[in-house]
């Protein structure tokens, strides 16, 4: 991993396009993130549901 | 994979304080209003909804209060690493005030806009089927975001046009509505609720804003 692409200020997508090398991270943390709020929030399994029931309704996520 | 650790770092960081945040404002602020809907239900607590067989569920108390915080600080981290990814990909330095713009978008997308079409509901309130709720809801989110991120990012007017129908689709189309209406909620109890967790949505999101632009900056763009 180049620091140089993290540390740029354009970041990863520099002039001469998407730095391919570096989008895999950004987008495994994405997909990490996606996985979390999944977890939480909508998948439906009662003991998940039930331990995260508060969270879901003050969040506004589809609940039961 | 020194950029996945340092964007995990940062998320933690931001989402574990926000998710903090979460838990105080949702521990004084919905989780009462949530309790008192639970009191008009007719079987409280134990199995409520019908799904007829009781699950394990965390007792009422501190451990319900500690699974709150719990799911509370995951949602923190999950929406935190949804944000610093965003960074990376667009580039640019990164401030808690700039990450208080994105936190404000955050808010638009992920609570503002599915809670026109579907409003904060309370346990015991009439639902339409929750699949097709959860549907609605993530083609509302990653609709509304793909036209901020036109607005935001694109500027031209052909774009801006596109941007309008693509945030409006799915309010044009309609949220599924509960095929019964009533419940057990009384109103003014859904309009207390609606209201909190409205403000208490807002502060988690800007709270998100500044700590992930904060940690983004201090982690991710440290030399």
């Amino acid at each position: 991993m180049n620091d140089q692409a993290v540390v740029a200020p354009t970041g990863v997508v520099t002039a001469d396009g998407l730095r391919v090398a570096a989008l895999a991270p950004v987008f495994l943390a994405a997909f990490l993130g996606a996985f979390l709020v999944w977890g939480v929030g909508f998948a439906q399994n009662d003991r998940l549901h039930n331990a995260a029931h508060d969270t879901r309704h003050s969040n506004g996520f589809p609940c039961h | 994979m020194a950029l996945f650790r340092r964007l995990l770092f940062a998320a933690l960081c931001a989402g574990l304080l926000s998710g903090a945040v979460a838990t105080l404002a949702h521990q004084f602020g919905t989780v009462p209003v949530i309790l008192a809907a639970e009191g008009h239900e007719p079987t409280p607590a134990v199995g409520h909804e019908g799904h007829g067989h009781a699950a394990w569920e965390p007792a009422a108390g501190l451990e319900r209060i500690f699974f709150t915080a719990l799911a509370d600080g995951l949602t923190g981290i999950g929406f935190a690493l949804l944000l610093v990814s965003a960074y990376a990909l667009r580039g640019g330095a990164m401030s808690p005030r700039r990450g208080l713009i994105w936190g404000a978008a955050g808010f638009v997308v992920f609570t503002l806009a599915p809670s026109l079409g579907l409003p904060f509901r309370l346990p015991g309130a009439a639902e339409s089927p929750v699949f097709d709720r959860q549907v609605w809801w993530l083609a509302t989110a990653v609709l509304t975001a793909s036209g901020l991120a036109l607005i935001a990012f694109r500027r031209r007017l052909p774009w801006i046009a596109l941007a309008v129908m693509l945030i409006a689709l799915p309010h044009v189309v309609g949220a599924p509505q509960p095929v019964a209406p009533g419940g057990t909620v009384p109103d003014d109890l859904t309009r207390r609720f609606v209201l909190i967790a409205t403000a208490t949505s807002l502060l988690f999101w800007l709270s998100l804003g500044a700590t992930t632009g904060l940690f983004y900056r201090r982690i991710v763009q440290r030399a």
